[in-house]
């Protein structure tokens, strides 16, 4: 009688204990919001954090672009090659691209080089007592310490995506181009009468902005919410990167499905 | 010296984004298709359209003149009822026809408008009178098939 119940009890406290981290979460965005605007106003700090999430990722968002773009190129004609359709490559490269890939691929790498980072960084500055020395000498860490990290990753995914896409189809572009023997002029002139900006590129836009914003806001929270040893840092890191992921995968199908009911 | 190098980066980091945006809006998307300079409304009413879309193209000569706005029907006649957009900067003849024609064998469909001979010509309403209905290749075929199995019946 007691295995049963034991099993049950557990499903229950984890998905107790699961609404009330997101509870959390909330709340500190909440807590956050008055010190979104200060950040703002002292645009340095934002630099500051631009520079270490968004522009040391770049080489790893314009590598795996590249790769993805020339990955892309060579399934999509071997498969379109069967039926005769090699011409649609670069819209097929370019849809998959813009609306699918660029977003998601680029906040899933953000996640792992970024995310972590900041949780790691602001959950060692809590757990060597930083957070609390700020506070002692009335500097409230919010807006000094973690909304500029905020902003940077929000300000820094859109970016990086964009990145991505166009990095990927001029991968493809060459492979198409210069291995497959594809013409260049039909490449593109095929994307172009496809690819819509309102629909595709924008969708693409709105979502690595709402990815942007979720990996930012996970990656502050765990690292704020972090307990201060060296364990629960390396916890609250580990648990950015799985709790991002999912949350990209699951937003980016719900956003794809009402993007495609043309919502 | 540090600050100002790093000032620098985020700046061209920031830079390449909206270039690649930018890459992305003009030569990946159709600009084109934005319309900037504005369109008129007409209508044309079809017995079939086949499988044509709303934001299909619409050309004359082969040149791309606006596009499908929506298509509804008639519920008194029961035809389609297309609406074009078509550019501002185009006018076309009062008695121009369309058609809906198919890219290729099997591409998508789209309108194509021949040019009338009048004087007036097509503003925001009005209606093309002269139209020609998708040709389904399905329908034609069967024809085939029937009129061939007719032949060969009445031979034996």
């Amino acid at each position: 009688m007691s295995w049963g119940a034991d099993t049950i009890r557990a499903l229950g406290r984890r998905v107790i204990s699961g609404i009330g981290r997101l509870g959390h979460a909330v709340l500190f965005l909440v807590r956050l919001m008055p010190g979104l605007g200060v950040a703002l106003a002292r645009g340095r700090l934002i630099i500051q954090q631009l520079y270490m999430t968004g522009v040391l990722t770049l080489v790893i968002v314009l590598v795996s672009g590249a790769f993805v773009g020339m990955i892309l190129a060579l399934q999509g004609y071997n498969t379109l090659v069967r039926y005769d359709a090699q011409s649609s490559l670069g819209l097929l490269v370019a849809l998959s691209l813009v609306r699918e890939l660029g977003p998601v691929l680029t906040a899933l790498l953000f996640a792992g080089r970024a995310g972590s980072a900041l949780t790691a960084e602001i959950g060692l500055m809590k757990a060597t007592e930083q957070l609390d020395g700020m506070e002692m000498m009335a500097v409230d860490p919010l807006p000094r310490v973690v909304a500029p990290r905020f902003w940077a990753g929000w300000i820094a995914v859109p970016l990086l995506a964009m990145i991505f896409s166009a990095v990927g189809i001029i991968g493809a572009y060459i492979v198409a181009v210069g291995d497959l023997g594809l013409d260049g002029g039909v490449f593109w002139s095929q994307m172009q009468s496809g690819v819509s900006i309102s629909n595709d590129i924008m969708g693409g836009l709105i979502k690595s902005v709402v990815f942007g914003f979720v990996v930012s806001w996970i990656a502050v929270f765990e690292g704020y919410d972090a307990k201060p040893t060296s364990e629960g840092v390396s916890r609250a890191t580990t648990r950015t990167v799985v709790s991002s992921s999912l949350a990209i995968l699951g937003l980016d199908f719900i956003m794809t499905a009402f993007m495609l009911r043309g919502l | 010296m540090q600050a100002r190098s790093m000032e620098l980066t985020v700046g061209l980091f920031v830079m390449a984004g909206l270039l690649a945006l930018a890459m992305l809006a003009l030569k990946v998307g159709n600009i084109h298709a934005l319309n900037l300079g504005g369109t008129y409304a007409v209508t044309a009413d079809f017995n079939d359209v086949g499988s044509l879309k709303p934001k299909a193209p619409v050309t004359v000569a082969g040149v791309r003149v606006g596009h499908v706005a929506r298509i509804t029907i008639n519920p008194q006649t029961y035809q389609a009822v297309v609406t074009l957009d078509l550019l501002k900067k185009y006018r076309f003849p009062r008695d121009s026809s369309a058609s809906i024609e198919t890219a290729g064998l099997l591409g998508e469909q789209y309108v194509s408008l021949s040019p009338g001979g009048s004087r007036r010509y097509l503003k925001n309403g009005s209606k093309i009178r002269i139209t020609q209905s998708a040709i389904i290749l399905e329908k034609i075929i069967s024809q085939l098939l029937y009129s061939k199995a007719g032949h060969s019946s009445g031979h034996s």
